[in-house]
């Protein structure tokens, strides 16, 4: 009788679950469909971001992505259909030319990814390792203060050492603007038809 | 069941960024609803994501030091924003698109001849 690692039988179910979401996204032809299989892709997504101890960025991702991006892009789907069932083929030739390209991309990246001998093995059993909760360490970098390293004896890296509060001013103003500039974007214009548009010449040539 | 049984590690997490990666870019050269291409832009983002979390993630520490540490998670909250961001500025585009070529199919924006 083998101990069961439950760690890394959720981390093969998520997994799983991911790969095939991301693969049923790409064969899909139908936009809602891919938009459903995003979803479950993204959720699952979530999960390992959990296994991997990052709680607060699995919450993130949550309310972030499924909550809110999810929602934007299937509000981006229903204003731009014009039939419930819209669906654009794609030619073999480009099918086989993506295909090519990203097969070759994902044997370099796997190589690359299983080429290091160090990574194999974590540095302690996941059973001990205790993981403290991240949010607030989190919250405490963007402030500024970085209270998961308290000291660093290296001079040189301790100025580097100064948490991410300018960054983080910059990534919220570069996000009021951007909306700003999206809700600008999408703002509702009326369309004007050419022979509409020609009948108003005429009335107002003629008054 | 050997599987089963093992730690996993940072290699697995790896395979599984790299499928979602270059799952979100076969989904961006061949799809020809933005919408689509908008979708495999989020797969891919999502896949550099896991990546980060996997090398700053103190469960999946390599034996020889060098984690990221809290960084990686720093660095993934940046990169979800910039997701909401760039998301919204996309279908903004993709509904003025809309607007002037009554579809949203990327091969009939061909004006510039580009």
């Amino acid at each position: 009788m083998i101990a069961v690692n439950w760690h890394t039988c959720f981390f093969f179910l998520l997994a799983l679950v991911a790969c095939a979401s991301a693969v049923a996204v790409v064969v899909t032809g139908d936009i809602v469909r891919m938009a459903c299989w995003l979803v479950t892709a993204l959720a699952a997504v979530a999960g390992l971001f959990f296994l991997a101890g990052a709680d607060f960025l699995g919450a993130v991702q949550l309310m972030v992505y499924v909550g809110g991006t999810m929602v934007l892009l299937v509000f981006g789907v229903m204003l731009t259909s014009r039939g419930p069932f819209v669906s654009m083929k794609t030619g073999g030739g480009q099918w086989i030319m993506a295909l090519v390209v990203g097969g070759a991309l994902l044997t370099i990246l796997l190589q690359a990814a299983l080429s290091v001998p160090e990574w194999s093995a974590p540095e302690r059993s996941q059973a001990e390792a205790a993981v403290p909760p991240t949010a607030t360490p989190l919250g405490m970098g963007l402030m500024g203060i970085r209270v998961d390293q308290p000291e660093q004896p290296n001079r040189l890296l301790r100025r580097g050492m100064s948490g991410y509060l300018l960054a983080f001013e910059i990534i919220s103003v570069h996000l009021v603007v951007v909306l700003v500039g999206a809700a600008y974007l999408a703002r509702a214009k009326r369309r004007i038809e050419p022979e509409r548009l020609q009948l108003h010449d005429l009335k107002t040539s003629e008054s | 069941m050997n599987l089963l049984s093992e730690p996993i590690g940072l290699p697995h997490y790896l395979v599984v960024g790299a499928i979602l990666f270059v799952c979100g870019m076969i989904c961006m050269a061949t799809k020809r609803n933005v919408l689509g291409v908008l979708m495999g832009i989020e797969l891919v983002l999502n896949g550099a994501n896991l990546n980060f979390i996997a090398f700053g993630s103190p469960l999946l520490r390599p034996a020889g030091g060098g984690s990221l540490g809290l960084d990686g998670q720093m660095i993934a909250i940046f990169v979800i924003v910039l997701a909401a961001a760039e998301a919204a500025v996309a279908l903004a585009i993709a509904l003025n698109y809309y607007h002037t070529h009554l579809t949203v199919d990327v091969d009939q924006g061909n004006e510039l001849k580009g």
